[in-house]
């Protein structure tokens, strides 16, 4: 290795003395004083910047906002928490959450083809194009990602075009004039925000479950079929059991993106609010930080529970 | 590993086919709208096809203003989390103490968590403290997750490099900093790089925390988030999309390419 080269064009370097040489006997000595030294850094920037503005939202969480001033209140209450409980908030969360539920589901139902045949039988340039097909849309920018079904979905955009030469505008139309899925078009439905937040998440699910998949030992396999399972009883009793905790753990990733998001159902979807909107909202034009931050703590809880869960299904060794 | 490879069921490669096309297809996409000389719609077919919109794009000032604050805002983040997750990982990796597993996880949490936590949390933070929104409170959000992605980098990294190496720089007389320097920086130096350019990516492309970080600074991000929600010159806009995409694919192939070894956490990674 370099490392090797390097050292071996003079073997022994000549002592630094000076002070220098003596802090590095002093580290000697004090070994848990260096370890603190190094870890010094980051601790302070991560523990006050990050875990110190975290704690102050969490802590305004409990203030109150007075509604004739519009000022906030600093004396401890649940006030803000009552808030949240209210018919218009409880229907936010609960949108929320049923989109997440839904692009976890379909997420998992798609990426899990792709991710079986990525890891047991695409080789040579079908291996390359799979993984071009994972890492390109992960790394892509967010943005442009979104703006790409901005493209897509919109009324002169490329999905109208393919349903009309297919001659299909009118599947599209009863589609859309489904209840609470439909909406006037693509890009102002619920139907539209659920395709972003699909595509954008969709590679987070992949990886585990094609990591789960490629450790499953292919000898499992050689001798399920050898005590007689068709290849369907194989599938269902070997290696669907193997990769559950990877669509857990991609489970994770999805549902915790997809609650937090405020900037997909702000550019395609209906005008009701996701969490993440209502956090911006309550924060920005509103002012009202407690309730913002009060917000901010359901999808912590969420996730807080979603972890636990996934915890005791083994998710984490998959990861 | 069999020898023969088995043969997929049609059924598993129709589906994995069509997976694929949803993954690729958007991106194509991106890359045909650059060429389109439509100029009010997002019309498809496109009615022509011009470079004009290159130049066009070249000679906007805004859209210089913000692609070159984006680059200053990645550098010094990256900078920051080049020496914090280093330093973090090095003592991570080479003893055991009380509390390591909360350090790994206090690294890990600013990327764990929804982006709008952490944007809304510094955002409140700013306000409480009477900090005015400047480049640096841009620079302080990214730098706070850019941390995990050169930890994670460096910490793989650091597991693979023996122990021995080390001690026998240092039975040779080495001090501390001349083993960093000539044994431990050589070693690891491919990692910090992957590790670099990820963070790096990962800082040019976040939106989310720099909504609540940046005062009426735009980065590249901010620009086109303007552009999403009114939109006013869609050509430049599939422009800057079109480069944003290739900005970003660039130092991902070449993270890839330095951490072949197996050890890269390129994979996984939130953003």
């Amino acid at each position: 290795m370099s490392a090797i080269a390097a050292s071996s064009s003079s073997a022994i370097l000549p002592n630094q003395r000076g002070w220098l040489g003596a802090l590095s006997d002093r580290f000697w000595r004090q070994p848990k004083l260096f370890v603190f030294l190094l870890l010094l850094p980051a601790l302070l920037w991560l523990g006050i910047v990050y875990v110190g503005s975290l704690f102050a939202l969490l802590l305004q969480s409990f203030f109150s906002i007075d509604e004739f001033s519009g000022l906030i209140n600093y004396e401890f209450t649940l006030k803000t928490y009552a808030e949240l409980l209210r018919p218009q908030n409880l229907d936010v969360i609960l949108r929320t959450v049923s989109m997440a539920a839904a692009v976890t589901l379909a997420s998992a139902l798609i990426a899990f083809p792709i991710a079986y045949m990525a890891a047991r039988y695409a080789r040579g340039k079908w291996k390359a194009l799979f993984y071009l097909g994972i890492m390109l849309p992960l790394w892509a920018s967010y943005l442009v990602k979104v703006y790409a079904w901005k493209l897509i979905l919109a009324k002169e955009g490329i999905l109208n075009w393919v349903f009309e030469q297919l001659h299909l505008t009118w599947l599209l139309d009863a589609w859309l004039s489904l209840p609470v899925i439909g909406g006037n078009s693509l890009s102002i439905s619920y139907t539209g925000t659920f395709l972003v937040f699909l595509y954008v998440w969709m590679p987070y699910m992949i990886l585990p479950i094609q990591a789960a998949i490629e450790r499953v030992p292919t000898n499992l396999l050689d001798a399920s079929s050898d005590l007689g399972a068709t290849p369907m009883q194989t599938f269902w009793r070997v290696i669907f059991p193997l990769a559950l905790p990877g669509i857990v753990a991609g489970s994770i990733f999805t549902f915790s993106l997809t609650l937090g998001d405020y900037i997909i159902p702000q550019i395609i979807g209906t005008s009701a609010f996701f969490i993440g909107q209502a956090v911006y909202a309550h924060q920005g034009t509103a002012g009202n930080i407690p309730l913002a931050a009060a917000f901010t703590v359901v999808p912590i809880v969420i996730m807080g529970l979603y972890l636990w869960m996934a915890k005791r299904m083994g998710a984490f060794d998959a990861l | 590993m069999r020898s023969d490879t088995p043969r997929a069921p049609w059924g598993l490669k129709l589906a994995a086919g069509a997976g694929l096309f949803f993954m690729l297809a958007p991106i194509a996409l991106i890359f045909l709208y650059a060429f389109s000389s439509e100029e009010r719609t997002y019309q498809w077919p496109p009615p022509g096809l011009t470079l004009k919109w290159f130049a066009v794009t070249w000679n906007r000032p805004d859209v210089w203003q913000a692609l070159t604050l984006s680059v200053q805002v990645a550098a010094i983040s990256t900078a920051i989390a080049l020496v914090l997750g280093t330093l973090c990982a090095a003592a991570v990796s080479g003893t055991r103490f009380f509390g390591r597993e909360t350090i790994s996880l206090l690294v890990i949490l600013p990327i764990a968590l929804p982006g709008i936590i952490t944007g809304i949390s510094l955002r409140s933070a700013f306000s409480l403290m009477e900090i005015p929104f400047s480049f640096w409170t841009i620079v302080l959000g990214h730098a706070t997750f850019c941390i995990v992605v050169v930890y994670n980098n460096a910490v793989a990294r650091f597991r693979r490099t023996s122990g021995s190496m080390i001690e026998a720089a240092m039975d040779l007389g080495a001090d501390k900093f001349q083993t960093f320097r000539h044994v431990i920086l050589p070693n690891i130096g491919t990692a910090l790089l992957a590790g670099g350019m990820l963070a790096f990516a990962l800082s040019f492309d976040e939106v989310i925390v720099t909504t609540f970080t940046a005062g009426q600074q735009q980065t590249l991000p901010i620009w086109m988030l303007e552009e999403l929600v009114r939109p006013r010159q869609r050509p430049v806009t599939n422009v800057v999309a079109m480069v944003v995409v290739i900005v970003t694919l660039l130092p991902i192939l070449l993270a890839f390419y330095f951490s072949r070894g197996g050890d890269q956490t390129v994979a996984g990674m939130g953003k």
